[in-house]
């Protein structure tokens, strides 16, 4: 069975189409991004506190229990401006989800306050044995700290990139291959913003793995191009580059499947806690296939035109 | 053909140690020659609470802080065997002044929480004198009622009409005709419950109350040798009020008189005497010390105090000979147990902080191993019949090595003793997806071979010479983003990094070297003109 047999799409053609379609997607993401005072980020990078319990009533004739209510019984007790949301979860139950700044200090752990006044209010809905099925306080400073650490690691992980890349190509395959990882996590993070998806650890773990397999897919195809190059020292560059872009989209569309295939699994039946990390990631992989194609090989079309321009080796059309 | 055989017993080798570690988790009843290692499922997964402790050696001199932090790891490690957590793990983090501690299978962790983060720092001081008492009160009422600009959260106090009935209990008719006492109450209204009692703050003040104790103006304004302190929490009834006591700063007795504490249960008919009660037992010079102190102060109230936190206050009727105290109230059995933990275990050397703490209930851990393996099962199904129907027969080899891959990470991992968390699953997951990548190049790869005229056996050598250059390629930049990942993450994340690491070499070894085998043998040993591919 076969999708593709030898195509000839013009890729490198139309790509100036693709540069403005990224440019609208990545400015949408930024005039959100600017009119939300940056990334939302979660409790890890900000401090604060993130439960989820289990509110399913327990008595006979208890009531199911309004989120005002938690909201009333929170104020009360000195804990203001929490965010609480209802979450369906399977047969029947109701889990509540709470999110609050740490109130006094992380001495007065405000999670366990929330707990007492929990229990204390609502007794026909607490089983203790399960009511908690998240809870996480995180101090302020932890918070910075791994703020810091996140953005560590993506700098080191793209000066890697780019290191190997210069050792195995040539450095503008590395510049470019880092662009198209700009441009891919540049559109996640925008997307989350429009969506209003909160920026925590794991997603920042999903934005590395967009990473990883975004470049895996650029590296199938630039090291084609570099093969290709070769072959057909006569050519136009980007005539030889939208070549490498036909022979290899057989394999990116595939491997793009089977990956976006099992993600989405993991999106539709993988729980709760990774509902947000496979949706960064199957957004990842849709752009990340798409940047290989539309925007580190151009990139390199771009690139070589130019120095051609200067050295005037090969025929210039395109 | 040398090369062929020093491949086979590679494989041999790899499948065999994969078997072997891969095995227990799905065959229940092994020989007894068989590993005992088995895979860990992270707290997420299997629930329980991780918490990190940062221990403030800032008032410390500089010589003593790396001795305060060694110590405090010892005394949390002492309460935390004590307290009776299955396989709990307590982790200084390298060269800093913090501890990390685990605690599977904990359901809630405030008692945990309390446990830890206590100083335990015991102290006997005594009450002051109702006279004394008295003039803190005139005192810290002037003072707030001058300086309310700074203290807004005080801001309800200042309403007179709301505490005529309260200066009633507390001050005798002159102070009310005095008009300097106006509506100069406000730390009186604070430190009077709403049923009128004075010296008890109502919970929802506590708050307040707690940051007018950290001002370091308000305290400097507290007459000299005295302190304010809370009383005690209910844990019968948290949101009861709270005493409130005006003591001497002096320390009468501290913990090191201390030479061991008891939980007992009493008898009694009376609510003094029935319930837990912790005794405190003091060493020798302790105990002459006490008996001392109680001998001279007959009719005096001395307070019992853990963390500034007043305990109980009781008034001495005699003098005590037998070196022995009782610590009454409204005990539950296991606030009982845990502070008669941290009083043996000793007081920290530096107060600590908790400064992180991440807990998953059991709920929500079966969830995610559930969901987790089905995600994995469906994900993996289409995969398998994808490359079947796409690839024909070598869809199958391709399977194989999905399928051996798969096993080769949880046996990997196993062998590490390495510990499974949801994102784990995530990156195994992630991994099913991107495994078959390098038998898609390759399979192109020899396609394309084939179309161009190549026999079936040279399609297959090139095919796979060349896709391995790119698959190394492409495979190890995504390893320089999980050693990455790996170095920055904690707990979780890190469990994605390696499983995402294990599964990207497994990928490699799997379809380079064991699919090239498998080929290998297809090819010569059967019609060499036809390749399902």
């Amino acid at each position: 069975m076969k999708f593709f047999g030898k195509t000839k799409i013009d890729f490198i053609g139309k790509r100036r189409i693709a540069f403005v379609i990224s440019l609208v997607i990545i400015l949408a993401g930024i005039v959100s991004l600017v009119i939300n005072k940056g990334p939302k980020y979660s409790i890890d990078f900000t401090g604060g506190v993130a439960m989820e319990l289990d509110l399913t009533p327990v008595k006979d004739g208890a009531q199911i229990v309004k989120v005002q209510d938690i909201r009333d019984a929170l104020t009360n007790a000195g804990i203001q401006d929490a965010e609480i949301q209802e979450i369906k979860g399977s047969e029947g139950k109701q889990f509540i989800l709470i999110k609050t700044q740490v109130v006094g200090g992380m001495k007065d752990k405000t999670s366990t306050k929330v707990i007492e006044i929990i229990k204390k209010e609502f007794p026909d809905n607490v089983n203790p044995e399960t009511l908690i099925r998240l809870q996480e306080e995180v101090g302020p400073k932890i918070g910075e700290e791994l703020k810091g650490k996140a953005i560590l690691a993506i700098f080191w992980a793209l000066l890697g990139i780019i290191l190997y890349i210069w050792w195995r190509f040539e450095f503008t395959f590395g510049l470019t291959a880092v662009a198209a990882l700009f441009h891919d996590i540049l559109i996640t993070i925008g997307i989350f913003s429009i969506l209003g998806i909160e920026i925590s650890l794991s997603i920042v773990a999903a934005l590395l793995t967009i990473v990883g397999y975004s470049l895996n897919d650029t590296i199938v195809v630039f090291d084609r191009i570099r093969e290709d190059l070769k072959l057909y020292r006569k050519e136009p560059y980007g005539s030889v580059i939208n070549h490498s872009i036909n022979e290899t989209l057989s394999r990116t569309i595939i491997t793009s499947l089977t990956t976006f295939v099992v993600v989405l699994s993991l999106y539709l039946f993988g729980g709760s806690v990774i509902h947000d990390f496979a949706f960064a990631i199957l957004v990842g992989v849709i752009v990340g296939t798409y940047s290989s194609i539309f925007v580190a090989s151009p990139l390199m079309v771009e690139h070589f035109n130019k120095r051609e321009k200067k050295l005037g080796t090969r025929s210039k059309k395109r | 053909m040398r090369n062929r055989k020093i491949r086979g017993l590679v494989i041999l080798v790899v499948l065999l140690v994969t078997a072997y570690y891969f095995l227990p988790m799905v065959v229940p009843n092994l020989p007894s020659f068989w590993t005992t290692k088995r895979l860990i499922l992270g707290l997420d997964l299997q629930g329980g609470t991780q918490i990190q402790l940062e221990v403030d050696t800032s008032i410390l001199p500089e010589d003593e802080k790396e001795d305060a932090i060694k110590t405090a790891y010892e005394i949390i490690r002492n309460r935390i065997d004590q307290f009776g957590v299955a396989e709990p793990l307590i982790q200084r983090v390298a060269n800093e002044n913090r501890i990390i501690i685990q605690l599977p299978g904990l359901k809630d962790p405030s008692r945990a929480k309390d446990l830890i983060g206590q100083t335990a720092m015991l102290e006997f001081k005594f009450l002051a004198s109702s006279e004394q008492m008295q003039e803190t009160y005139e005192t810290m009422d002037k003072f707030l009622q001058e300086n309310i600009q700074n203290y807004e959260f005080l801001e309800e106090f200042t309403d007179v009409e709301e505490t005529e009935e309260v200066i009633d209990v507390l001050e005798t008719e002159e102070d009310i005709e005095d008009e300097s006492y106006d509506n100069a109450m406000i730390f009186t209204d604070l430190t009077t419950s709403k049923d009128g009692n004075p010296l008890k703050i109502d919970y929802k003040h506590i708050a307040k109350l707690k940051n007018l104790l950290k001002d370091s103006q308000f305290l400097q304004n507290i007459p000299t040798g005295l302190q304010i302190a809370l009383g005690k929490s209910d844990k019968n009834d948290p949101y009861s009020a709270r005493d409130i006591y005006i003591l001497h700063k002096k320390v009468e007795i501290d913990g090191k008189s201390l030479e061991n504490a008891i939980t007992r249960v009493g008898q009694g008919y009376t609510a003094k005497d029935k319930g837990p009660y912790i005794l405190l037992e003091f060493k020798k010079s302790g105990a002459k010390k006490f008996k001392n102190i109680t001998g001279q102060n007959i009719g005096e109230r001395l307070a019992i105090m853990l963390d500034n936190i007043v305990f109980i206050a009781p008034t001495i009727e005699s003098r005590i000979p037998d070196g022995q105290a009782r610590i009454t109230g409204n005990f539950t059995i296991e606030e009982c147990h845990d502070l008669v933990i941290m009083l043996n275990a000793g007081s920290l050397p530096a107060p600590v902080n908790i400064i992180e703490e991440r807990t998953v209930g059991p709920t929500l851990g079966s969830d995610s191993i559930k969901a987790g393996i089905l995600a994995a099962i469906i994900g993996m199904a289409i995969v398998i019949l994808f490359m079947m129907i796409y690839y024909g027969f070598s869809g199958l080899f391709a399977d194989i090595a999905l399928v051996v891959n798969v096993a080769f990470i949880i046996a990997v991992m196993t062998m590490l003793e390495g510990t499974l968390t949801m994102p784990g699953i995530a990156g195994m997951i992630l991994t099913i997806g991107m495994a078959v990548d390098a038998n898609v190049i390759i399979f192109e790869r020899i396609r394309e071979n084939i179309r161009a005229g190549k026999t079936i056996r040279s399609a297959v050598d090139s095919g796979f010479n060349r896709a391995m250059v790119t698959i190394l390629d492409a495979n190890i930049t995504t390893l320089i983003t999980a050693l990455v990942l790996y170095q920055f993450g904690t707990g979780p994340i890190k469990g994605f990094a390696v499983t995402l690491s294990i599964g990207i070499v497994g990928s490699m070894f799997a379809s380079i070297i064991l699919v090239k085998a498998i080929f290998d043998g297809f090819v010569t040993n059967s019609a060499k003109d036809k390749l399902s591919i």
